[in-house]
């Protein structure tokens, strides 16, 4: 190419200008690629343990096949886009191609996400259907979540395992949860501040609000449903690991104590200004509620132990009935 | 003859009657003007004003999720009677959080961006003196002005500016029992939102129909800017889309004010019960989203049309598969209005819906792929021009890949049941509207910068200052907060303290505080940038990228009707950058590696499709 008069002038962009940026590109790539293994390395600790729940597995295969699979394609296409960006940076005299279409290529691209994304519909939604749609053969323990602002409820359908209606227009006096006292199914139920579960049972839950929209959210179950005002909803679950094995795994020993480092340091500045110092920490489910809710929403929660079946009859029993909660009033 | 003189003999030949000129006085050329170049210029400046206030407040509420423990004093000056003692009143961090998110989607990155560039580049881009309206065009932005005015009013009510979420789910929303921000501070929101809307509509149908319509002589669909075709996409999504949210909106003030039950049943509050019965809040989420999904869209398209542009250009290549990349804006827009279900998988809607939502929204994921994948080829053996412009443009790339990567996680039914509503969605759609469309933003304002203002450049070494600053800043947040989401943090606390469990993320907090400082200290680059450069930028010339469109065929300085004389024809596509003669010895016009739009085909040049 003879005559190529020289493309822009200072203000565009200088021989100079694209050589600095194009070994930025490549810096600024190597900082992606650092900056997700220093945060593996540092924070992979703080994510969740493994699943507690007998569905909250398939989540977990499922989350480490797509993770994997975006993994490879971010690699990949970030290490493209930098590195064109740096091996094509601009220089005078030289002549871009003119490359507009091509088909064949367009159509490799298009095929390759269609049959990646059909096998992770697929896969997604078999374990989608199957977590959803409960089989009341099964023979679930039916607990009922209610949630108000900004506390949360459970309610256990007594020796029948079934539940008494309700309806807020019912509340009154110790009657929370606005059972109907009318309907003999309730006369059993036991309403406690505290969720108890047994190993190995499949429970459903029975989801209720009170005002307005919480969340039932229990990230060790890998579970979550939202709790709708005016309505019931439900999700299933079977715990697979009891409160104290949990404890007993290695990623929860090792999260634990890092906390308590954590809370160990802070209880000394506050020992210092004459504080209390903070309790140490021991492992424990957690329900949280997940939907914006109020003023309180950061601290409306709710303690789960999974125990054994024994210890957890053994803790139900102790529990008054609703019938005897109301006689007492 | 040289090319120039050839156009300039065709368009002797026809001239369309510019020249009526009126005498125009300082409002009506500044200020109520109907010169879509004026008003371009003040829907940049509100919605970048309006995005100064709505970052600033995300460095509040990152202040206080890094340190929930200490007090800062300009809590105090900034919140008054919420930051008393430099502490911060729970309460007014989600009015933060909520204000953010409803300034930064609908009046940063809505009217900001769209509101900006369509309204600069339809009429100048498709060749046309004007919209089809000024007029409606004017009334659209001062309807969004008013509409910025009343939500900036909503701040500064006594029980505070609307707090329950930028998306509003009643019941939260329709009690000023159950939070203080829904007293009158939501009745304002809403109110601001209904204007809001009405502008946008205005702003949507004249868009359409400008560029149906006003296209001049050669300007075939085909051979339109892709900045054009997805200002056109996003015209029509937010026409399809905007009113059902101002239905929402109409029927939330409804049970507020006037009793109904559209979105309440069976509440008890405040010690009594509430008569509604019947509603549904699930309603009021499929109303919502129907709206709220396609506006990511809206968000989104504007900046893929802006990055094609702008990577064609300083590549100096044709932008790769420009069919495909038309068909995919079209596929994006039709399936962003059948996808608004992914938001409620676990709202307690049927589960079957869910599978089919998840079904749809990983189809989206295809033509987003193929863009992805046209970009990176359009900037293959290139001759890439590495001005600001395109920095912020190979970044939107970037971000917009590792953002939308994600998607394929929280627009799975099965996954989202555990990542629903915690900081993994945060970072996710940070990263792929948030911050890619501000760079889309950011990349229009370099790259238009002469055309809005006289010929005036920005200061390229401050740009790229705030670039790289900002690229790495940006990572820097919203990388890690993938991992507070995947260690099971909901989103919208005001602090995890009350949760021991979640005391080793409280240096991450801090990680991506200290990245949220620097990067919004960078914006102050940018904002010194942008204002000094207005009046005192160096001016360059007429065409200062080498660019084939014709808005830099305009006379400059402006005139109201953009073109003195008769209105350029247009001969080729958009993209004949590098082209070449038939004998390949040399560019089609020799010495010059572009051919503008305006320049008939030449003898020694194959015919393209277009």
């Amino acid at each position: 190419m003879a005559k190529s008069k020289p493309v822009g002038h200072a203000d565009i962009a200088s021989d100079k200008d694209n050589n600095l940026n194009g070994y930025l590109m490549i810096g600024f790539l190597i900082f992606i690629y650092l900056l997700t293994i220093v945060s593996f390395w540092l924070w992979s600790k703080t994510l969740l343990p493994e699943s507690g729940s007998e569905h909250g597995s398939r989540i977990d295969n499922l989350m480490l096949v797509t993770m994997i699979l975006i993994f490879i394609v971010g690699i990949l296409t970030q290490g493209m886009l930098h590195y064109f960006a740096f091996i094509y940076r601009g220089k005078k005299g030289k002549r871009a191609i003119f490359y507009a279409d091509n088909d064949k290529l367009e159509f490799i691209w298009t095929i390759i996400p269609v049959i990646t994304l059909a096998g992770l519909i697929i896969y997604g939604l078999f374990t989608w259907t199957d977590i959803m749609n409960v089989d009341r053969d099964d023979d679930p323990l039916i607990v009922e979540l209610y949630a108000k602002q900004f506390s949360w409820h459970a309610r256990y359908g007594g020796n029948d395992n079934t539940l008494g209606e309700a309806n807020v227009r019912l509340i009154e006096g110790v009657n929370e949860l606005g059972v109907d006292p009318a309907d003999p199914n309730g006369h059993d139920d036991k309403v406690v501040s505290e969720l108890h579960l047994p190993v190995g049972r499949k429970v459903l839950f029975k989801i209720r609000s009170q005002d307005v929209l919480h969340s039932v959210y229990m990230p060790h179950f890998r579970a979550q449903m939202n709790s709708v005002p005016g309505m019931i909803t439900q999700f299933a679950l079977t715990p697979t690991v009891t409160t104290e094995d949990m404890r007993k795994t290695d990623h929860i020993i090792e999260k634990v104590r890092n906390i308590n480092e954590i809370r160990a340091n802070e209880s000394k500045d506050l020992v210092a200004k004459g504080d209390d110092p903070l309790e140490p920490y021991e492992f424990d489910y957690l329900l949280l509620c997940n939907k914006i809710c109020g003023v309180s929403h950061y601290n409306m929660q709710m303690k789960i132990v999974v125990e054994s079946e024994e210890d957890y009859n053994a803790w139900l029993a102790e529990k008054p009935t609703l019938a005897e909660q109301l006689k007492k009033q | 003859m040289s090319a120039h003189e050839q156009v300039h003999a065709l368009e002797d030949h026809h001239d369309d009657g510019f020249g009526h000129h009126h005498k125009e006085t300082f409002i009506t050329k500044y200020v109520f003007s109907q010169d879509h170049k004026t008003i371009s210029r003040q829907y940049m400046i509100t919605g970048i004003f309006m995005g100064v206030i709505g970052i600033l407040m995300s460095l509040l509420f990152r202040l206080q999720l890094a340190w929930p423990d200490h007090t800062f004093t300009i809590y105090e000056i900034l919140l008054g009677k919420w930051g008393e003692n430099g502490i911060m009143d729970p309460s007014v961090y989600l009015a933060l959080v909520t204000i953010h998110g409803t300034i930064m989607v609908f009046f940063v990155l809505t009217a900001g961006l769209s509101g900006t560039f369509s309204n600069l580049l339809i009429p100048l881009q498709i060749g046309a003196r004007d919209m089809a309206s000024g007029f409606l065009n004017m009334v659209s932005y001062w309807l969004f002005f008013i509409s910025s005015v009343i939500m900036l009013c909503s701040l500064f009510v006594e029980a505070g500016p609307a707090s329950a979420g930028w998306t509003i789910y009643p019941p939260l929303s329709a009690l000023p029992q159950a939070i203080p921000g829904s007293g009158t501070g939501m009745t304002l929101w809403l109110i601001s939102i209904a204007i809001f809307i009405a502008s946008s509509l205005l702003g949507s149908l004249n868009f359409i129909v400008t560029i149906l319509n006003l296209r001049t002589k050669g300007m075939s669909m085909t051979r339109l800017p892709l900045t054009v075709w997805s200002f056109f996409v996003t015209a029509l999504v937010g026409l399809v889309s905007f009113p059902v949210l101002f239905s929402a909106a109409l029927m939330l003030i409804m049970d507020r004010s006037f009793g109904t039950s559209f979105f309440l049943s069976d509440i008890y509050i405040a010690g009594e019960v509430l008569h509604h019965q019947g509603g549904s809040p699930v309603l009021f989420e499929h109303l919502f989203w129907f709206l709220g999904h396609p506006e990511v869209y809206i968000v989104i398209l504007p900046a893929m049309g802006i990055v094609s542009e702008i990577l064609a250009t300083n590549s100096r290549k044709p932008i790769f598969g420009y069919r495909a990349m038309v068909a995919s804006l079209l596929a994006i827009g039709f399936l962003s209005t059948i996808v608004w279900g992914h938001h409620m998988f676990v709202s307690g809607m049927n589960p079957f819906l869910g599978s089919v939502f998840t079904f749809t929204t990983l189809l989206i994921a295809i033509p987003s792929a193929v863009k992805s994948f046209n970009w990176i080829t359009t900037i293959w053996r290139g001759n890439i021009q590495m001005n600001v412009a395109m920095l912020w443009s190979i970044g939107f790339v970037s971000t917009f890949i590792t953002g939308g990567l994600t998607g394929i996680i929280v627009g799975d039914s099965a996954l989202d049941i555990n990542v629903h509503d915690t900081y993994f969605v945060v970072a996710h759609f940070h990263l792929v509207m948030g911050i890619s469309a501000a760079y889309g933003f950011l990349a229009g304002i370099y790259h238009w910068f002469p055309i809005m203002f006289q010929g005036r450049l920005m200061n390229k070494n401050l740009g790229y200052i705030h670039f790289w600053v900002t690229a790495i800043g940006a990572y820097g947040i919203f990388f890690p907060m993938h991992f507070v989401g995947l260690a099971g943090l909901p989103r919208r606390y005001y602090t995890n303290t009350n949760f021991p469990y979640f005391d080793d993320l409280a240096d991450i907090n801090v990680v991506m505080t200290v990245f949220a400082i620097i990067t919004i200290s960078a914006q102050v680059i940018f904002l010194y940038n942008f204002f000094h450069s207005m009046f005192y930028g160096k001016k360059g010339p007429q065409n200062p990228w080498h660019a084939t469109t014709l808005e830099w065929t305009a006379a400059q300085p402006h005139v109201h009707g953009n073109w003195i004389g008769p209105i350029p024809h247009v001969y080729r596509w958009a993209y004949d950058y590098s082209k070449l003669n038939k004998d390949e010895t040399d560019y089609v016009i020799p010495g010059q590696d572009y051919v503008p739009q305006n320049i008939p085909l030449m003898e020694n040049e194959d015919e393209m499709n277009h």
